[in-house]
């Protein structure tokens, strides 16, 4: 878990390029500096963005490295199943996970290399270790207009745990989307929020 | 109103760079530090000349004539790229400069988009260029505005090196106020300072050794530099750059009392070093790669005579290799001062593998994108040379070709052509065809063919030409007609500069007409001598931003019969279901029609709409 001295919360965000991990870290980060908070965050740029696996540190209330250690995040939250079951070693042993189950099926599965393990397996696994909310975050983004929402989907999920308002993060997902996509994205913000309230 | 704002450590950069008062600035992309330029460029706004370059060298000449004329100049690139500017790098140094001149080179520990993961502040030894090294993107823009004083204040180039954990790493960052003052050009002829000939030349080897004591004074006492003395510690911890905010964080958690040397420039601080030295009986030293600063303190320990035990990369306990993290920092410091890890449970520190899974997992290696030209290129490529035929290649989103098995050697910027040609001059007998992107071959892949047509090698060049320089994030270069700041200029035709290089075989084909492009390969590879393949189309992440749609394909289930000819392509468009046998296209699809002509059984159609 994040420790007095370094960090008041660290979050994990993996999934895919393409997928929108840097905006949804960007929502999250803006929001927290404009609560004064000190942030500081990794990013995955350049090579691993084609279809790669990424994954984004970002620590709020910290003033040193951006790169959260292993077994320190108090939150994984993962755009892709698979993605979530591949940086769990971050996830502090109290820590939650909040993963869209909605997979995208990598070039090694989709040519018949490798399979791709089942959905369900995959978050039967992760509940054997840790707090789980899976939802399809994918189908969510499409009924709030668009299935590119889905990364403010997720924020909004993540929202109920951030020591950030949501007024603020609201204000930042309207900052930092295409500004025709205003609407749909509150709208996606909100309905992900639902999801892990409670 | 706050003037606190979240961005990326490269876009603080750029802003230092406006604080500062930058009026020249050059470079060639290169991750992780394309985005300085690509945000100067694209600011409305700027007061301050700004280009793509096209190579290390040809940059850094730039910014170096730049501030001979008395302006401040920066050129930025890659650690690699320093390679490329080596030779202008080594003779600068004696000529110094007029004005101010920042060198801006971005590491990448652990390889993260990099051939190697060498450390710049070697050249800074080398060079005897002073190097500023920051620990967090807040400090290296605030680098940016001392390293123009400091340049101008000693007539020398400073080098300020970032690595990928700084430049794409985010963090609130506190903006300072914008230097009005702007220098004017005038360039003042000095022969003996400009003119490197012999003569000159032994004069300002010993000028510089001279400024040596007078730069490692400056640079002792910055403010990048800081000693905590802790009473009672007989430990000391030495950390450079970034990996003074994972050690801080390692001390924090493992709560444990020592005296903590941050260091921030090269030279190093030497005094300091001494004074944590009288007072400590054991000295941790924490740097990412090369150990500069542990030599360093070898050395001041060898001369004050002192029994120190140092602990570092030499000695063993911190690894010269890959990034390190507040993990191996607290692992480092659990086995030398004999402690428990207080953060983790006992059972994760060993032999922890980041990939490790529970369940198994897929690899989701990067790829070329849905309907990636490149892919055309190879399999039209490999059918043609056949498997056995050897394919050197070169460094762009093309590399990633090593999936299809066209890329069999990939050593730097422009090595494709020149490999080729030397694995044909050494007697192989195997058919060579190597391949090459237009940004990389106008970088230094040009020199490469002019050598191989004048010395007669028989072999391919492939230019994948897509029109832009893609891997590093779509910046333009001298084929697209359009400069970094997006004025329009001279488009260099490719066909014309390979002609002039000498070559009689240039062919232009779109790979897409796979047809085509087969016949052009039959014939550039029976033809004697170094024949010239350009295969043009767009890339397509900027096809589809320039506005470009082309319907998606489908497959009809009834007519696939499962061979598998679509799906070896390896386009992430195409899946393969195994209980089936069948084929199919997914939403990913951008059209380019190149599976369709691939079939026999003409299963795959254009969706109708």
């Amino acid at each position: 878990m994040s420790a007095e001295g370094i960090s008041i919360f660290d979050l994990v965000i993996a999934g895919v390029g393409g997928q929108g991990t840097i905006l949804a870290s960007d929502i999250i980060g803006k929001a927290a500096v404009k609560e004064n908070m000190f942030v500081r965050a990794a990013e995955t740029h350049g090579m691993a963005q084609r279809g790669g696996s990424v994954v984004n540190h970002i620590r709020l209330g910290c003033e040193l490295g951006s790169m959260i250690p292993m077994k320190g995040a108090d939150v994984l939250l993962s755009l892709e199943p698979s993605e979530a079951l591949r940086y769990l070693e971050f996830l502090s042993d109290d820590g939650t996970i909040i993963v869209n189950t909605d997979p995208i099926l990598p070039v090694t599965v989709t040519s018949g290399l490798c399979t791709y393990p089942d959905v369900d397996a995959i978050i039967a696994k992760l509940e054997e270790t840790h707090k789980v909310k899976a939802f399809n975050a994918t189908e969510l983004a499409k009924e709030a207009g668009h299935v590119q929402s889905m990364n403010v989907v997720m924020v909004g999920a993540v929202s109920n745990y951030l020591p950030v308002s949501v007024d603020t993060l609201v204000e930042c997902v309207r900052e930092l989307v295409p500004p025709k996509t205003i609407n749909i994205n509150v709208k996606a913000f909100e309905m992900g929020r639902y999801v892990t309230k409670g | 109103m706050s003037t606190r704002e979240y961005m990326l450590g490269n876009v603080a950069i750029a802003r230092g760079i406006v604080e500062g008062g930058g009026q020249v600035i050059s470079g060639y992309p290169g991750t992780p530090s394309s985005e300085i330029i690509g945000t100067l460029a694209a600011m409305v706004e700027r007061d301050f000349y700004v280009e793509w370059s096209v190579n290390e060298k040809v940059a850094l000449e730039v910014a170096a004539g730049a501030a001979m004329t008395g302006v401040r100049s920066v050129v930025t690139m890659k650690h690699v790229g320093l390679n490329v500017a080596a030779d202008p790098l080594m003779t600068l140094a004696y000529t110094g400069i007029k004005g101010s001149m920042i060198i801006i080179v971005a590491d990448d520990p652990s390889c993260h988009s990099s051939q190697n993961e060498q450390d710049t502040r070697r050249y800074s030894q080398f060079s005897l260029i002073p190097c500023l090294d920051p620990s967090t993107p807040q400090e290296a823009k605030d680098m940016i505005s001392y390293a123009f004083e400091f340049s101008n204040k000693v007539q020398m180039p400073v080098i300020f090196r970032p690595t990928t954990r700084i430049s794409h790493g985010k963090s609130d960052v506190e903006l300072g106020p914008v230097n009005e003052s702007i220098p004017a050009a005038e360039f003042v002829k000095e022969l003996e300072r400009w003119v490197m000939v012999p003569k000159n030349a032994r004069v300002q080897h010993v000028h510089l050794l001279e400024i040596q004591k007078i730069i490692q004074e400056e640079l002792e006492n910055s403010p990048w530099n800081s000693l905590e003395t802790s009473d009672g510690a007989k430990v000391g911890v030495i950390a450079s750059g970034i990996a003074s905010v994972y050690a801080k964080e390692a001390i924090i958690k493992q709560g444990i009392n020592v005296s903590f040397l941050k260091i921030g420039t090269y030279p190093v601080p030497e005094n300091k070093i001494r004074t944590l030295m009288a007072n400590t009986e054991m000295i941790i030293v924490f740097e990412e790669m090369e150990p500069v600063v542990e030599e360093q303190v070898r050395v001041i320990a060898q001369e004050t005579g002192s029994t120190v035990e140092i602990i570092g990369k030499l000695q063993g306990s911190v690894p010269r290799v890959y990034e390190l993290n507040t993990d191996i920092c607290a692992d480092i410091l659990a086995e030398v001062l004999k402690l428990e890890r207080q953060d983790v449970p006992a059972e994760v520190t060993e032999d922890f593998d980041y990939n490790a899974c529970r369940i198994d997992l897929p690899m989701r290696p990067p790829v070329m994108c849905p309907g990636c030209s490149h892919r055309a290129t190879f399999h039209v490529m490999k059918k043609v040379y056949g498997k056995n035929a050897i394919f050197p290649s070169d460094i762009g989103c093309y590399t990633l070709g090593i999936q299809s098995g066209t890329v069999d050697t990939t050593l730097c910027m422009g090595g494709s052509i020149t490999v080729a040609s030397g694995m044909y001059q050494a007697g192989e007998k195997k058919p060579i065809c190597c391949s090459i992107g237009d940004s990389t071959f106008f970088h230094t892949g040009m020199n490469g063919l002019l050598n191989s047509i004048y010395n007669k090698a028989n072999i391919t060049v492939t230019i994948v030409d897509n029109r832009i320089t893609a891997m590093t994030g779509h910046q333009p270069n001298p084929g697209m007609g359009r400069t970094a700041i997006g004025e329009e200029t001279v488009e260099v035709s490719l066909e014309a500069l390979c002609h002039a290089l000498g070559a009689e075989f240039v062919e232009t084909v779109d790979p897409y007409d796979l047809k085509q492009t087969e016949e052009v390969f039959k014939r550039a590879k029976d033809y004697k001598g170094t024949s010239v393949v350009i295969t043009r189309q767009l890339c397509v992440i900027d096809a589809k931003r320039s506005g470009i749609r082309r319907k998606p394909f489908s497959i009809d289930a009834e007519k696939c019969v499962g061979c598998r000819l679509c799906v070896n392509l390896g386009c992430p468009a195409i899946e393969f279901d195994t209980t089936t046998k069948k084929a199919s296209i997914n939403a990913m699809c951008t059209g380019c029609g190149v599976c369709a002509a691939l079939c026999k059984f003409d299963s795959i159609t254009e969706v109708k709409k």
